[in-house]
């Protein structure tokens, strides 16, 4: 299989891998995908005043899914959670020139997004 | 070997055909170009000598007669013919029932499929979590209708090595004829197809450092196998696989035939050595990886190894430059698909996501194999950082207690 460089570059130097806590309440947190399937993602998001000003990822799966949730987070930095509800996954598949075998990972970036969203505001509509 | 490509470690697959084996091979692409069955002249005699030399070095290593040895063009042509060819007859005599194990390669696996499409009778006998079946139930699967029982001697995913001599006894002794697919094991382990009671053996030559394009099947003639050919043609190879035999591929797989003979011992120990410094030094320094398959009863040039947290296509894509080597999961097949082998070895799916076949051989060096630990532990260490799995497991989590979002 051959990556583009885009892939190659967020592999070998990922954007903001880490974790925050995920109890604490100015934090989204998203847990998608499965092992049995090769790719689990997890996405976090710490939001101040409306917008998103950290995010995090770990993921399990391949350089494609691992380059798709570092650009997402990156993506996801300085906007507001409606802006941030508005990235489609297509936006990451041309960022990346994803091939077809792999737009899977793509959509499960944008829904690790939406997943961190509910999450936040769950906490917030209690 | 080129240096501007990687490290190669994927002797499973296949290996790079012995100088030896080519320098034997030349003469009989121009020289002494004949057809083996031209019988009317002095170019087709001396094509036919040549092949049956490399017939009778073939025979050799698996203590067989020479008259035994059917060339086909590799073991997946051979495993195709064992199994319609043995299933097509016999249904005449009322026996339509095969028994194969889940952990064949794809060429068994895709056969019986087809023959049971066609009305026959498969049984899929399961292996346990050393990639070993069970003899016992074997036995109980055995019926008066059953025609052949399939089971390879070595796993070409995870190197277990069955325990042939049991299966052939019992086969014996039940009246069943017993095919073995041995891709992986000829001229790697003693093989004697009496001993063993083979009736039927497959067999490649460019897993021993033979040319690609060539393999063949043993069929044993006291007591005889009677077989179905699948092609129709001049009826060579005892009217079992019609074709020109090509004669320099005979040549070279003879050639090769001989010289696994002679080195097998040697090369066993060296390959052995290789492979047990590769595995201390993945274990020394990294936690929870697993050897899959059995840890002893194994075909040494084959250590597969889960990295626990870690997934295999992410981990082939780090090795990318430096190391070349197979992956147990075909996600790149788009099927994102865990290693069926692993699936019936009941490895956990999380793991078998993370599963990697290191595949060494006669030309691999302790250099190479330190060059790769280093570089196995970096990429590992590298992607275990932003895993979440790996978090998971190092904060204590059961990944089986979590409801995963399944799916994708």
């Amino acid at each position: 299989m051959a990556y583009s460089n885009k892939v190659i570059d967020h592999y070998e130097n990922p954007r903001n891998v880490g974790s925050f806590g995920a109890d604490e309440s100015n934090v989204g947190t998203a847990i998608v995908g499965a092992p049995a399937c090769g790719d689990v993602m997890k996405l976090q998001i710490k939001v101040e005043d409306g917008i998103i000003k950290d995010a995090k990822f770990k993921t399990f799966g391949c350089g494609s899914a691992i380059a798709s949730s570092s650009l997402i987070t990156e993506m996801l930095m300085g906007k507001t959670l409606d802006e941030a509800l508005q990235i489609k996954n297509t936006d990451v598949v041309e960022e990346l020139e994803l091939p077809p075998v792999k737009i899977h990972c793509s959509v499960l970036a944008e829904e690790a997004v939406k997943s961190a969203i509910a999450d936040y505001n769950k906490k917030h509509t209690n | 070997m080129n240096t501007k490509k990687p490290i190669y470690l994927d002797y499973q697959a296949t290996t790079p055909v012995d100088p030896k084996v080519v320098s034997a091979m030349v003469p009989y692409l121009f020289e002494n170009f004949g057809n083996p069955h031209s019988s009317s002249h002095a170019w087709g005699w001396e094509a036919e000598t040549a092949v049956d030399v490399a017939r009778e070095q073939v025979a050799k290593v698996i203590g067989a007669n020479h008259k035994d040895i059917i060339f086909t063009s590799g073991a997946t042509e051979s495993n195709n013919l064992a199994l319609k060819g043995v299933m097509e007859f016999y249904k005449q005599q009322g026996k339509d029932h095969l028994i194969v194990s889940q952990v064949e390669h794809k060429c068994v696996l895709s056969s019986a499929h087809y023959l049971s499409e066609r009305g026959f009778k498969v049984d899929y006998l399961p292996v346990n979590e050393q990639a070993l079946i069970d003899i016992n139930q074997l036995k109980d699967l055995i019926t008066d209708k059953t025609a052949l029982v399939s089971i390879m001697f070595v796993n070409n995913e995870v190197g277990t090595i069955q325990d042939v001599k049991a299966i052939g006894k019992l086969c014996r002794e039940k009246g069943v004829f017993f095919h073995t697919d041995a891709a992986q094991a000829f001229g790697k382990l003693p093989i004697n197809v009496d001993e063993l009671n083979i009736d039927l053996m497959s067999i490649s030559a460019h897993k021993i450092y033979g040319p690609k394009g060539i393999g063949a099947l043993y069929v044993r003639r006291k007591p005889r196998v009677r077989v179905l050919p699948q092609m129709s043609g001049g009826g060579q190879e005892r009217g079992l696989r019609s074709g020109t035999l090509p004669t320099h591929l005979c040549v070279g797989f003879g050639e090769a035939a001989k010289i696994a003979m002679e080195t097998m011992s040697d090369e066993h120990k060296k390959i052995k050595a290789l492979s047990d410094s590769l595995k201390k030094q993945l274990q020394d320094a990294l936690p929870k990886i697993y050897i899959n398959g059995d840890e002893n009863n194994r075909i040494p040039g084959n250590l597969n190894v889960s990295f626990s947290g870690v997934e295999g296509e992410s981990l082939l894509m780090g090795f990318g430059k430096t190391i070349a080597v197979s992956s147990g999961s075909a996600c790149t097949s788009a099927s994102l698909e865990s290693s069926y082998v692993l699936k019936a070895m009941g490895v956990r799916e999380d793991l078998a996501h993370t599963s990697i076949r290191f595949g060494m051989g006669r030309f691999t060096t302790q250099e190479e194999v330190n060059i790769t630990a280093k570089h196995v532990i970096d990429t590992v260490n590298h992607l275990r950082h932003m895993s979440p799995i790996w978090e998971m497991i190092e904060a204590g989590i059961d990944l089986n207690t979590i409801e995963w979002a399944e799916g994708h």
